[in-house]
C-alpha cells in the first residue's frame, strides 16, 4: 500500500510540475498576475508530494518490504538501519528519486526565499525549475520507477553492495546532489533574465548566494566521495579520474568560474553574456554527468545502471533543455550588452584569465572522459583514459591559475598598474621562493615537484597575509578594529582561497613523500613505513551484523615506544559473498598510517599493504575550508540588508520592467 | 544573431549526435587486424621477479592468453574477477602485459583483486604494446601454438564473450 501510495505522490507531483513550468511562464509573457501567483504554491505543493514520496521509499526500506524490486535488489534484512536508510538512494531509481526530491526541495527555497523579487522574476525562475522536474519525474515513472512490485515478492533483499555500506556513504550523495541540483537555481535564473530581458547587477546578486550555496554543498560532497573512495576502496588513492567523479569535478569547475564571473557582473556589469553561459553550463555539466552515469556509455565502477531505453530519454531531455537554453542565448544574448570597460592590467582581466582557465581544465576533463567514446563512435577502438592524462594536463592549467589568485584579489577593478602590483608583491613571491627551497629540506629530501607545490601554496598564503595587511591598514582604528569592519565575503574569499593552499600542501606532499610497502608478512614479522614500525599480530575471526571478517592486529611503534595497535579487517559479506577490504587508519594532521589486509597466504601470512600517507588529510581539509569559504561568504550581511531594503522599497518589488 | 553566440549550441549538437551514437554501440565489438598474423615477439622483464624474463619464444608449442592490463585503467577492475576465476580453472596460461604502469602499482593491484597470470611482464613504455596493436586497456590476445594471433578481445572480457569465444576457441586450438 505504501508504495502504491509514494507513485500515486509523484504522478500527483508531475500534474503540479507541469502547471508550474506552464502557467507562471504564460502568466510572466502575457502579464496575467493571478498565473505568475501560482508559482509560489505549486512549488510548494511539489514538493510536498516528492517529499512524501520520498519517505514512502525510506519507510519501505525500513520496513523491508521485499515485494518492492528496489528494495529487494539493495537491501536485506540483516542490514543494519542507517544503512537500509541509506540503501534508498543506493540503487539507479533511488537516485534519482532522491535526485528530485533535492529539486523540489531547491526550487520551494527559492519560493520562499525571493519575497523581494519581482513577480514576473519568480514566476520565470519557479517555471523554469518546474519544467525541468518535470523531466525528471517522467524520466522515473516512465522509465525507472522506484515502487515497481516483485511478484511473488522476495524471502529476503540481495543486500546493498557492501561497498555502500560506510557512513561516508550515507552522506555523500545528498550533499554531491544538493550541488548538483543546487546549479539548477542559477540556471534558472539565468534563463529567466534570458526571457525577461533584465541581465543586470541585481540580476547577478540574486543569483549569487544560490550559486555559492550550490557550489559549497558539491565541494563537501565531493570531498566526501574521495574521502570514502580513500579509506572504503582500500588502496589509498584519494582521486581517480573516473568518470563518475569527473562528471561532479566538471560542475564544480564551471561553477567556481561562475562564482567568481557573477562578482565581476555584479560588481563592475561586464561579463554578462560570459556569466549566463557559465550558468547555463554548469548545470548542463550536471546533467550530462547524469546522462553519462545513468546511460552506460561510458564504464565506470559506479556504473551500475545500463539501459539504452533510460540512455534514450536523458539523451532527449538533454537536448531539449541544453539545446533550448543555448538557443535562447544565442538568440537573447546580443541584447544584453557589454557593460563597463576595462583596460589590459585590471582585475577583470585577471578574473577573466581565470575564468578561461577554469573552463579549459573543464574542457579537458570532457575530452578525457569522453574520449573513449568518440574514439568508439569514429570506429577506432575503445581505449580507456587514466591518470597520466589528466595529470600531464592539469598541473599547467593549474599553475597560472594559482599565480593568478594571488595577483587578482590585489589588483584593482578597470586599470591596475603592473609596476604597483610588482610592489606589493615582490616580498610575496621572494617569501614563496625561499619557503619552497627551504621547506622539502626540513622534510627530509629536496625534489623539484615538492618544492614547486610548496611555492603555489606558500605563493597563495603570502599573497593573501598582503591582502589582509592592506585591507587593515585604515584611517579609524588600530588593524583589527579595520579587518573587524569587512564584510563576511571578504573572508570568505579569503578562507576559500586558503583553502586551495592547504589543498595543495595535501597534494603536494603525498605525491611528494608517501611511502607504500606491499609484504607477506608472517606473524610478528615487522615493516617499516616513514617513522613507524608495524608488527604483524595475527588474525582472529569476528562476525558483524550482516558479515564475518578476518580481522587483523598491527601493534604500532616508533623509536621503540607504543603508539597505537590497528585492526584492518577482510570482510565477506553474506549475501553476495564479496569479499572487502576495511583498511585501518590512524590519522594525525602531520599524516597517516594506512594498513590493510591484502590475501591470506598461508600458515597465518597475509599479504600486507602499509602506507605511510604524510599530509594526506589536508587534501579534505582544503576542500572543508573552501566548503565554509562559501558558506561564510554567504552569510554576508550584505544579502540581509538588501533583502529588507527591497522589501521595503514601495511599490519597486512589483513593478514591471 | 551573431555567430559567435551559436558556437555553444553547434558544440552541444555535436556532443549529442556523439552520445546518440554511443549509445547504439556495444562498446566491447571492434575487428581486429592483427588476427591470422603471427604475434608480434617480445622479450621483458617479469612483473614478480624483475631480474627474470619472459620471451615469445618461451611459449611456443601451447595455446596462451596474453591480456593487456594496467593498475590505473578502471576497465581492468571489470573483467579482472573473470581472469582470476580462468587463472584458478588452469585451462589456458594467461601471460599479463602490465601496459605503461608502475610496477610497484602493478603489483599492489594484483595483491588487492588477484593475480591471475602465470607470468606478468612488464612493458613500461608501451613499445609492446604498439607492436600488437593495442588501443587501450584492457585488451586479451589468444595465441595458438604455431604462435599465430586467432581472436582479440578488445576491452574488458565478458562472461559471455569468455563462455562463448574465447574458451570454444582455446579447447579447439588446443586439440589441434
Amino acid at each position: 500500500m505504501i508504495p502504491e501510495l509514494g507513485n500515486f505522490a509523484l504522478i500527483l507531483a508531475l500534474l503540479l510540475a507541469a502547471l508550474l513550468g506552464t502557467l507562471p511562464l504564460v502568466g510572466a509573457q502575457r502579464g496575467i498576475a493571478a498565473w505568475m501567483a501560482l508559482a509560489r504554491p505549486l512549488a510548494v505543493g511539489q514538493f510536498l508530494f516528492i517529499a512524501f514520496a520520498f519517505g514512502c521509499l525510506v519507510w519501505s526500506f525500513i520496513a523491508n518490504d521485499f515485494s518492492v524490486v528496489n528494495v529487494a535488489t539493495n537491501s536485506n534484512s540483516q542490514l543494519p538501519l542507517e544503512y537500509r536508510i541509506a540503501a534508498s538512494w543506493g540503487s539507479h531509481e533511488g537516485s534519482m528519486l532522491l535526485w528530485v526530491f533535492m529539486l523540489g526541495g531547491w526550487t520551494m527555497a527559492v519560493a520562499l526565499k525571493s519575497r523581494h523579487l519581482p513577480d514576473e522574476m519568480v514566476a520565470r525562475v519557479l517555471g523554469v525549475m518546474g519544467l525541468v522536474t518535470i523531466g525528471f519525474l517522467l524520466f522515473m515513472l516512465l522509465t525507472s520507477n522506484p515502487f515497481d512490485r516483485l511478484f511473488p515478492p522476495a524471502a529476503d533483499g540481495r543486500d546493498l553492495n557492501p561497498l555502500l555500506q560506510d557512513p561516508g556513504m550515507v552522506f555523500h550523495p545528498p550533499l554531491l546532489y544538493m550541488g548538483y541540483v543546487g546549479f539548477s537555481v542559477a540556471f534558472a535564473f539565468a534563463i529567466a533574465a534570458l526571457i525577461g530581458g533584465r541581465l543586470d547587477a541585481t540580476w547577478a546578486r540574486w543569483s549569487r548566494p544560490w550559486t555559492t550555496l550550490a557550489w559549497s554543498f558539491l565541494t563537501g560532497g565531493i570531498m566526501l566521495g574521495s574521502w570514502w573512495a580513500y579509506y572504503e576502496l582500500g588502496w589509498g588513492g584519494w582521486w581517480f579520474w573516473d568518470p563518475v567523479e569527473n562528471a561532479s569535478f566538471m560542475p564544480w569547475l564551471i561553477g567556481t568560474a561562475l562564482i567568481h564571473s557573477l562578482a565581476v557582473t555584479e560588481k563592475r556589469g561586464t561579463f554578462k553574456a560570459w556569466t549566463v553561459l557559465l550558468a547555463i553550463s554548469a548545470f548542463s555539466l550536471s546533467l550530462l554527468g547524469t546522462f553519462l552515469v545513468r546511460s552506460g556509455v561510458l564504464t565506470s565502477v559506479h556504473a551500475f545502471a545500463t539501459d539504452p531505453r533510460r540512455g534514450v530519454f536523458i539523451l532527449a531531455f538533454l537536448a531539449l533543455v541544453i539545446g533550448g537554453s543555448l538557443m535562447l542565448f544565442a538568440a537573447r544574448a546580443p541584447k544584453v550588452g557589454g557593460g563597463g570597460r576595462f583596460e589590459a592590467v585590471s582585475r577583470e582581466t585577471f578574473l577573466l584569465a581565470n575564468n578561461v582557465l577554469l573552463i579549459a581544465a573543464a574542457g579537458s576533463v570532457l575530452l578525457g572522459t569522453l574520449y573513449p567514446l568518440f574514439l568508439d563512435t569514429l570506429n577506432l577502438g575503445k581505449i580507456s583514459v587514466g591518470p597520466p592524462y589528466f595529470d600531464t594536463v592539469f598541473v599547467p592549467l593549474m599553475t597560472p591559475l594559482v599565480f593568478l589568485m594571488g595577483v587578482g584579489p590585489l589588483a584593482r577593478w578597470k586599470e591596475a598598474k603592473l609596476p604597483d602590483l610588482w610592489q606589493r608583491l615582490k616580498w610575496a613571491l621572494a617569501v614563496s621562493l625561499v619557503t619552497a627551497l627551504l621547506l622539502p629540506l626540513a622534510a627530509g629530501s629536496w625534489k623539484p615537484m615538492v618544492s614547486f607545490g610548496l611555492l603555489l601554496a606558500a605563493w597563495i598564503v603570502t599573497t593573501t597575509v598582503v591582502n589582509i595587511r592592506e585591507r587593515g591598514r585604515g584611517v579609524r582604528g588600530g588593524i583589527f578594529a579595520q579587518l573587524a569592519r569587512q564584510p563576511r565575503s571578504y573572508w570568505g574569499m579569503i578562507v576559500a582561497h586558503l583553502g586551495i593552499a592547504v589543498f595543495i600542501v595535501g597534494v603536494t606532499m603525498v605525491k611528494g613523500y608517501e611511502t607504500e610497502r606491499d609484504v607477506r608478512m608472517d606473524v610478528g614479522d615487522k615493516v617499516t613505513v616513514g617513522a613507524y614500525t608495524l608488527r604483524f599480530d595475527g588474525t582472529t575471526e569476528i562476525r558483524g551484523p550482516n558479515y564475518r571478517a578476518a580481522r587483523g592486529a598491527f601493534e604500532v611503534s616508533r623509536d621503540g615506544q607504543h603508539v597505537t595497535t590497528q585492526f584492518p579487517e577482510k570482510r565477506v559479506y553474506n549475501a553476495g559473498g564479496m569479499p572487502m577490504t576495511e583498511a585501518a587508519i590512524r590519522s594525525t594532521p602531520l599524516g597517516d598510517l594506512y594498513v590493510s589486509l591484502g590475501e591470506p597466504v598461508d600458515g597465518g601470512a597475509w599479504s600486507v599493504r602499509v602506507y605511510h600517507k604524510p599530509f594526506i588529510t589536508w587534501i579534505w581539509g582544503g576542500c572543508l575550508l573552501m566548503a565554509l569559504g562559501g558558506l561564510l561568504a554567504l552569510s554576508d550581511r550584505r544579502y540581509r540588508v538588501v533583502t529588507q531594503r527591497e522589501a521595503g522599497a514601495p511599490g519597486g518589488a512589483t513593478a514591471r520592467s | 544573431m551573431s555567430k559567435k553566440l551559436l558556437i555553444p549550441l553547434g558544440v552541444f549538437v555535436v556532443l549529442c549526435a556523439f552520445l546518440l551514437v554511443g549509445l547504439w554501440r556495444d562498446p566491447r565489438e571492434v575487428p581486429s587486424p592483427l588476427i591470422g598474423k603471427p604475434a608480434p615477439s617480445f622479450v621483458l622483464a617479469q612483473l614478480h621477479e624483475p631480474a627474470k624474463t619472459l620471451g615469445t619464444a618461451d611459449l611456443k608449442g601451447q595455446v596462451w592468453l596474453l591480456n593487456v592490463w594496467a593498475s590505473w585503467c578502471v576497465s581492468c577492475r571489470e573483467e579482472h574477477p573473470l581472469l582470476v576465476e580462468l587463472g584458478k580453472a588452469k585451462v589456458v596460461p594467461i601471460v599479463g602485459l602490465n601496459y605503461k604502469d608502475e610496477s610497484a602499482a602493478g603489483r599492489r593491484w594484483l595483491a588487492q583483486y588477484g593475480d591471475p597470470y602465470n607470468v606478468s611482464v612488464v612493458d613500461r613504455d608501451g613499445r609492446v604494446g604498439i607492436d600488437w596493436g593495442v588501443y587501450g586497456v584492457p585488451e586479451t590476445f589468444v595465441v595458438d601454438k604455431a604462435g599465430m594471433i586467432r581472436y582479440k578481445q578488445i576491452g574488458p572480457i565478458t562472461a559471455e564473450a569468455l563462455e562463448k569465444k574465447i574458451l570454444p576457441l582455446v579447447r579447439e586450438l588446443q586439440k589441434s
